[in-house]
This record gives structure tokens, sequence and C-alpha cells, in this order.
């Protein structure tokens, strides 16, 4: 039996999580909210993380009934992410591993994703959407990686999403991306925007900055939830094409899809009616797992712990380019 | 109409493929039918455009003498195209899995793959979704049956063909090219990791197929875009 507690801070929320044998008994979190039409930087999120560590993790210890001695590995997220806030868990980190005499492990955050949607969802060997705001890849397992088939060529479409969030001076609360779904819901009139897929890769910034660049002409004659249902339903069908290529292309017929953006019910269910076009199945979960927590770094770390992983406390630094194929997964075959 | 019932051969990444006798000839019917997790207007817009871009290249390719199904007719009232259908073929992504590396003829292959590149590339033509299940490799000489022989690469007797143009364009930029040659590098190296070498062989011979030179500017794109790749930050 394996406890594993995680830290995770590498965008703007805060989390600690504990699993105990495949069983999560703790998911704590914090998130940093930035005034509307503001994002959040590297020195603020950090200071939001310092200000807010020691309080997630009482409380994950209190939540779980875990006492450090019973603790078998102390995770933390490795990368990629922003410097400053990584830095933040990483510390905490490692003061808990040398103050428990527990050993330490740094976890790819995508690779995080990946593991706590399988959890959840039973997932046998899906393909892989993974959508938040820093990333956007199509990934599938092969041989001890999971590669990279799709991806963004330029941003990712929570980032695209968030910015366009921004343009319409729309609440950070609880979320932009949350914000911009409701919004969406009221939406009726749709309007064309740019549609870019090369093969199984996607471009969001060309419909970004054409937003951004008639915003004034566009209020005119449509609604901000016009403009949000408009944006969801382009950038939607966009992944949701490379999604199904992909498929395709690997002879996959089970789809899970992961991150900030994969808790968006429009999305999930897009993605329903394309898997049943094709006799596939769809796996997604909600906020609670979806987005950016404590758990998936300590499930994923359990994973790699339990299958002989180790890592040397010299090498317990970040990095803020970490990708998700670059790690060899012990833990499966 | 001279047809007979069609039968589903396969269901793509956005169409379904069916075989059927068309004029009294074998036919591929490519139905990109209507996908209903899409809002209707974006949906018919995007059917339009790959059907039309499908049918362009294809003629294209004909007049730059680079093998492809023939065409035969384009219905957009039923979103259909209907083409050459080629019985006895392998992909190139079942080959390399199958015959892969025990086959002498890798390198062959690879370099038809480049050359085809290159030429299709000369033409201003842009695939767009470059993959190893996109391209066939075909005898010569069609027969009846179903089957394919590495036995005759040795004899050079297989063709390579391009499918697949739905998202291709022609009058392409060199930034296109240079993203043609990359969304191709990245499918290789995540369908086939255990042949690293491909790439860079098709790429080899995609430079020097054609004397005349000319193939820098791609080059230096295809890197630069590379480049923006491996440098992006990614946050969670
Ligand atoms: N002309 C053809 N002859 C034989 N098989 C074909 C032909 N065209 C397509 N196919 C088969 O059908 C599959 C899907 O066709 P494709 O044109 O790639 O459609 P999609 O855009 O849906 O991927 C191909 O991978 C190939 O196996
Ligand atoms: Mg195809």
């Amino acid at each position: 039996m394996v406890i594993a507690i995680g830290f995770e801070g590498s965008a703007n929320k805060l989390g600690v999580g504990i699993v105990r044998d495949g069983q999560i008994v703790a998911n704590c979190r914090r998130t940093y909210i930035t005034p509307p039409g503001q994002g959040f930087l590297p020195r603020e999120t950090a200071e939001h993380h310092q200000q807010n560590i020691h309080a997630v993790l009482r409380e994950a210890l209190d939540q779980s009934g875990i006492t450090p001695d019973m603790i078998d590995v102390v995770c933390y997220t490795k990368g990629p992410g922003m410097g400053a806030p990584l830095m933040v868990c990483a510390i905490v980190a490692r003061t808990c591993a040398k103050l428990w005499k527990k050993p330490i492990l740094g976890v790819n955050h995508c690779i995080g994703h990946i593991e706590m949607g399988r959890l959840i969802t039973n997932a046998y060997n899906p393909t892989v959407l993974y959508v938040s705001g820093g990333n956007t890849q199509i990934i599938a397992y092969d041989r001890n990686k999971y590669r990279i088939f799709g991806e963004t060529i330029d941003i990712a479409v929570g980032n695209c999403l968030d910015r366009f969030a921004r343009v319409l001076k729309m609440s950070n609360e609880p979320s932009p991306g949350y914000n911009i779904e409701q919004a969406a819901k009221r939406g009726t009139k749709y309007f064309p925007l740019p549609y870019c897929v090369k093969g199984m890769d996607v471009s969001f910034s060309g419909i970004l900055s054409f937003m951004e660049d008639r915003i004034d002409d566009l209020l005119q004659k449509f609604t901000p939830d016009d403009l949000c249902y408009s944006l969801q339903e382009t950038v939607f069908a966009m992944l949701v094409e490379i999604t199904e290529r992909a498929m395709a292309h690997c002879g996959s017929d089970e789809v899970l899809i992961v991150g900030g953006v994969g808790c968006n019910v429009r999305l999930q269910e897009m993605m329903g009616v394309m898997c049943k076009e094709r006799d596939a199945r769809v796996f997604a979960t909600d906020e609670r797992f979806c987005i950016d927590n404590g758990v998936m770094i300590a499930w994923a770390g359990a994973l790699a712990h339990s299958s002989g992983t180790k890592m040397d406390f010299s090498e317990s630094t970040i990095t803020q380019r970490y990708r998700t194929d670059d790690v060899v997964i012990t833990w499966r075959d | 109409m001279d047809e007979s019932e069609p039968q589903l051969l396969k269901q793509g990444a956005e169409a379904r493929v069916y075989i059927c006798k068309y004029l009294g000839k074998q036919t591929i019917i490519k139905e990109r039918f209507q996908k209903k997790y899409r809002h209707p207007d974006l949906d018919i817009e995007i059917v339009k455009e790959r059907i039309r871009n499908e049918a362009r290249s294809i003629l294209r390719c004909k007049y730059a003498n680079i093998r492809t199904p023939a065409l035969y007719l384009v219905d957009f009232e039923r979103r259909k195209i209907y083409m050459e259908y080629l019985a006895t073929n392998i992909t190139v992504k079942d080959f390399v899995i199958k015959h892969g590396s025990a086959n002498e003829h890798f390198d062959t292959i690879a370099k038809m793959i480049g050359q085809t590149l290159r030429k299709l590339h000369d033409y201003n033509i842009v695939h767009g979704d470059l993959t190893s299940s996109n391209m066939l490799i075909i005898p010569k000489v069609q027969n009846d049956g179903d089957w394919f022989d590495p036995a005759w690469l040795a004899k050079g007797q297989v063709e390579l063909v391009m499918i697949d143009f739905g998202l291709s364009y022609i009058d392409a930029s060199v930034e296109d090219k240079g993203v043609d040659l990359y969304v191709l590098e990245r499918a290789l190296l995540s369908t086939h990791s255990n042949y690293e070498n491909l790439f860079e062989t098709i790429l080899e011979a995609y430079k020097t197929a054609n004397p005349k030179g000319g193939v820098e500017e791609t080059i230096s794109k295809f890197e630069e875009v590379r480049a923006r790749g491996r440098k992006r930050t990614m946050i969670g």
C-alpha cells in the first residue's frame, strides 16, 4: 500500500492532495484570482502560493487523517509551468521530505493529468485530449511513452478562451473559462470565425487576433454571449476534429479528456456525439479532478514510486519546459 | 445511374469510404457525412471546402505527374467524391509496422516519399495532413486480390499514392510547406517512434529530389517552425 502526498502550483492553482492506494483521501485547493481584464503573472502567483501553502497542507493532512510518518513518498510538480510558482511547491515539498525523512519525487504535470483521468474514469488505453490554459495536445500511449500526435502550433485553447474573456472584461471568478461557458449557453447567433486545422495540429492565435481586431464592430451586431458561443463552437469543433483524426490514425475507440478546459460540458458533449458516430466511448471528469490539483501529482508520483522510480535529492529541481513525451512510463506495459 | 449498392470499406478520419461499381469500374465513394457535433453552418462550410480542395489537388497532381486515385465524379449535394479504387494496397503506416525493421526496402519507400513530397511542393501543393495513413503503396499493375507482396518492391514494381487531400491547398507559401514537413515529422515520430531515421531519410530525399535546387528557403522555414515548437513553454 502506497500513501503519497502531492504538491501542485505550476500556474494559478495551488493544490495539495493525498492518495492511499488509489483512493483519494484529500484534495485541497486555492485559486489565485486576478481582477477582470488581467491575467496572472509569475511573481504575484508565487506570492499567492507562498501565503497559502501551509494552510492548504494543514487542511489536506487534517482532512485525510494521515500523519506524516504514514507517507511513503512526497511528490511535487517538476514542470512544465511558471518558474516562480513551481519553485514555491518544490521548496515546501523538499522541506517536508527532509523533515519527515521520506523520498522525494518530481512529477510531470501533464502526466499527472493523464493518470488522474485514467484513475477516475477507468479508461483503459484512450486517445487523450489534453486541454488547459497552457497546453493543447493529442496524446496516445505507445512503448513506454505518452506520445504527442497533435498539438497547437501557437497558443493553447485555454489561453485563447482566457484572453478573449479579458477582451470582453469578463470576471476571472471562479475562472474565465467557466464564465465563457455560461455566457455561451445564452448565445444564439452564430458568427463564422477562422477555422485552422493542420493535420492533427491546430492553431488558435489567428482566431484570437481576428476577434480582437474587430471587437468594437462585432459588439455592434452581436452580444458578448453570441461571441462566446461562436468562439466555443469553433475552437471545440477544431479539437474534436483533430481528436477524431488521431483516433482514425491510431485505430483507437476511447477518448479521455483531461486538463482545465476538459470540464467544459459543451466540449464533452461534442466529443460524445463524435464518438457515437464511430462507436467509440468518451471519458471525462469534473472540475475537482480536471482542474490542476495536488491529487494528480500524488497519484502519478505513487505510480512511479511503486514501479521503482527514484529521484536523488540533488535532482529535485524544477523546469519550465518539460514535454509529456520526455517521461519514461515505467508503470505501463 | 450505373451504380451498384455501395459497401462500407472504412470509417476514416472525417469521411466514410464505400466501394461500389460505377460505370463498370471499381470505385471508392468518399462521403463526408454531416458531423452532428459541429454547428450546421460550420459543417457545410468545412465540407464544401474539403471536397473542393480534394478535387482540385487531385487534378493538379495529375498535371504534376504525382500518383493519386483518379477522380471520377464530385457530388457537392450529397457530399461525395467518386474515385478510383486501388484494391491492392497497403498504407505506409501498416507497411512500416508489419515489414519495417526486417525489410530492406524501408529506405526505398522513404526515398519515394521524399521525392513525391518534393514534387508536390514544387507544384505549390501543400497536402495539409501528411501522415503514414494517407500514403498508399500499390503494385504498378493492380491484381484482383487485396494482398500486398513486399517482394514487388525489389523489382521496382510499386508506386506511392498520395490520398486524402481534404486539408490540402494550392499556391502555398514557403511557410505552409515548412509546416507541412513539420506535421509529417511529428506524425512519424509519434506513430513510428522505433524508426527515428525514417523522417531523416525522407527529408534527405526531399532536399535532393530536384537538382534545380530552390529548397533552402522551405527547409529553413521548416527548421524555424520546429524550433518554435521546442521553445514553447507549456504551462499546465
Ligand atoms: N482510392 C482508394 N483505394 C483504396 N483504398 C482507399 C482509397 N482511398 C481511401 N482508401 C482507404 O480509406 C481510408 C480513409 O480514406 P481517406 O481518404 O484517408 O479518408 P479520411 O479523410 O476519412 O481519413 C484510407 O486510409 C485507405 O485505407
Ligand atoms: Mg486519411
